[in-house]
């Protein structure tokens, strides 16, 4: 029997969702989402009031939330990552109730274990067929790997597809039929265009340049770059331009790696189709470039954000990661880092993947540039905690390397191989000397945010801007 | 050092940089905008007058638009403005 009804409003109301519930959503369309904001606006539309809002992740296309915070149809925000077009309005205290931050691989196991439950699942699926089966890997909208939405089909009491691309039987979905209570046919469920990153483009800056090559190297010396390696990089301009002198030393030393994993990049593609690796595990796509290839190549796999990252999964992808390449806004003396907050300790990210992959990778690798207009990335504390600094084995900044003292064999290997290696003091005061020391920021009294670990406790706390 | 006897800028508005304009005024005034105002506007501030006060400037109306520069550029930015307000044509 099809699943298919004649709106989302049916669909909403035959699935019972009803004031105080939770509705949840997933982010592979990333700013070209139109679904979230559409099932908000019909949702309100309805009247339905004090909802939560658990999504994988939100865009600045997403900052229309705000409206329906202020007039009460949203009273809380679960999260793993939020651009500052809604940051902006959490920083500034409009919510009563604290936005959770959790961690990719946290987020899914909170949802199967029952500590976030899910009334109604919304995903938004490029194709589907009348039972429900859907996939990314085809038409119009196409975002490749749905992997963040599996726990919330899955779990939730009710999961309504929205897509585009209705279509005859699907032999191989992402997401099986069984799981899926309603579809909804919609014009357009986001903007192609806005699917791809504004950030997978390998970096042209020198500085960036210098960076990429030098963390390159570190991998190369850090003896974990043999037969096997497996390896994750963001999306970011340098992280993608370490990506590719990596692929020249592999390819140089004729190294042929396990996995690449991740939110996947035409980079990583590259690296594949190179055999630098074996295989692909995708949880995300970033460019259309890796979408084509989860359609198209046997050896790129879409994994679900259980199995790529939860704390609570022992065989986690994660876990079996040899080095991965990370970003930051800033990081402090013990190696905190966050990814939450800008230097104006304003809400602009979230953790991700982020702490899920440094917990698990063998060499957790940060890199950025030691001030970004005129802002030190070091300083005493971090405004907040998004990865605790155990967890974090060194920094590449353009005028050193740092490694965490916890590892003293990496500092050894990288000493050894001549690479620039300085302590993480004498980075700060680097940066310090060059930029002066910048003023303290002050906080407001009230909690905007929580940082929840991936194990669940309260890593940290975020506050108003004063 | 001859006075500021006309309007003259310097700088971009590019990230990282300054951009710096001054015109013939009676008396000294500094006005600062920046992207790192909260915590780097008392330095910003203070590199402009240092430089103003090394450039013999004693009265004229200045403006910093600041993307994130650094002392040195800020400064540079500002020498620059005073000297081609001080031009003869």
């Amino acid at each position: 029997m099809s699943k298919v009804v004649g709106s989302l409003r049916e669909a909403i109301s035959a699935a019972g969702l009803r004031d105080g519930m939770t509705v949840s959503f997933h982010h592979h369309l990333r700013s070209g989402d139109y679904v979230i904001n559409m099932v908000m606006n019909e949702i309100a539309a309805m009247g339905i009031k004090n909802l939560t809002v658990n999504a994988s992740s939100l865009f600045d296309v997403h900052a229309p939330l705000a409206e329906h915070i202020k007039s009460g149809v949203i009273t809380k925000i679960i999260t793993d990552y939020m651009s500052a077009g809604l940051g902006k309005y959490i920083s500034a205290g409009i919510m009563e109730q604290p936005v959770e931050f959790m961690t990719h691989g946290g987020r899914p196991t909170a949802i199967m274990q029952g500590k976030t439950p899910i009334d109604v699942a919304f995903v938004a699926a490029p194709a589907a067929d009348g039972d429900g089966n859907c996939t990314g890997k085809i038409g119009r909208s196409a975002c490749g790997s749905l992997g963040y939405a599996f726990a919330d089909a899955e779990y939730a009491k009710k999961t309504i597809i929205i897509t585009d691309g209705l279509c005859e039987k699907l032999e191989e979905p992402s997401i099986d039929g069984k799981f899926v209570d309603f579809v909804v046919c919609a014009d357009e469920i986001g903007d192609p265009r806005g699917i791809v990153s504004g950030t997978t483009t390998i970096t042209r800056d020198p500085v960036g340049l210098i960076m990429a090559r030098d963390a390159a190297d570190v991998i190369k010396y850090s003896g974990l770059l043999k037969e096997g390696f497996s390896f994750q990089t963001g999306a970011g301009g340098a992280s993608l331009a370490a990506a590719k002198f990596l692929m020249d030393i592999m390819l140089e030393e004729k190294i042929r790696g396990s996995f690449g994993l991740g939110g996947i990049t035409g980079y990583m593609v590259d690296m594949l189709r190179a055999g630098c690796f074996e295989e692909l595990r995708d949880v995300q796509c970033f460019d259309l470039k890796a979408v084509e290839s989860i359609r198209t190549d046997p050896r790129h796999h879409e994994i679900g954000a259980f199995e790529y990252a939860s704390p609570a999964n022992g065989h986690a992808w994660v876990n079996s990661l040899d080095a991965v390449i990370l970003g930051a806004t800033e990081i402090d003396t013990d190696f905190n880092v966050n990814v939450h907050t800008d230097s104006a300790g304003i809400i602009m990210g979230g953790s991700g993947g982020h702490s899920d992959t440094a917990a698990g990778a063998k060499l957790a690798m940060v890199i950025a540039p030691l001030f970004r207009a005129r802002q030190p990335i070091i300083t005493d504390r971090v405004n907040c905690i998004s990865t605790p600094g155990k967890d974090i084995d060194v920094l590449v900044t353009q005028y050193g390397i740092a490694v965490n003292p916890k590892n003293e064999e990496l500092r050894d290997r990288l000493i050894r191989a001549h690479m620039p290696v300085v302590s993480i003091e004498e980075l700060k005061a680097k940066a310090e000397s060059l930029c002066g020391v910048p003023k303290a920021l002050e906080h407001g009294e009230r909690v905007v945010a929580k940082v929840i670990g991936r194990s669940g406790e309260v890593q940290d706390l975020i506050y108003r801007k004063k | 050092m001859g006075g500021i006897i006309k309007s003259a800028s310097a700088g971009t508005l590019e990230s990282s940089d300054a951009f710096v304009e001054i015109f013939p005024a009676e008396e000294l005034s500094v006005e600062i905008s920046s992207i790192v105002m909260e915590r780097f506007g008392e330095a910003i501030e203070k590199a402009v007058r240092e430089q103003l006060s090394e450039c013999g400037v004693a009265a004229a109306r200045v403006r910093v638009a600041d993307r994130g520069a650094l002392d040195c550029v800020i400064k540079a930015r500002v020498e620059t403005a005073v000297r081609r307000a001080e031009a003869k044509e």
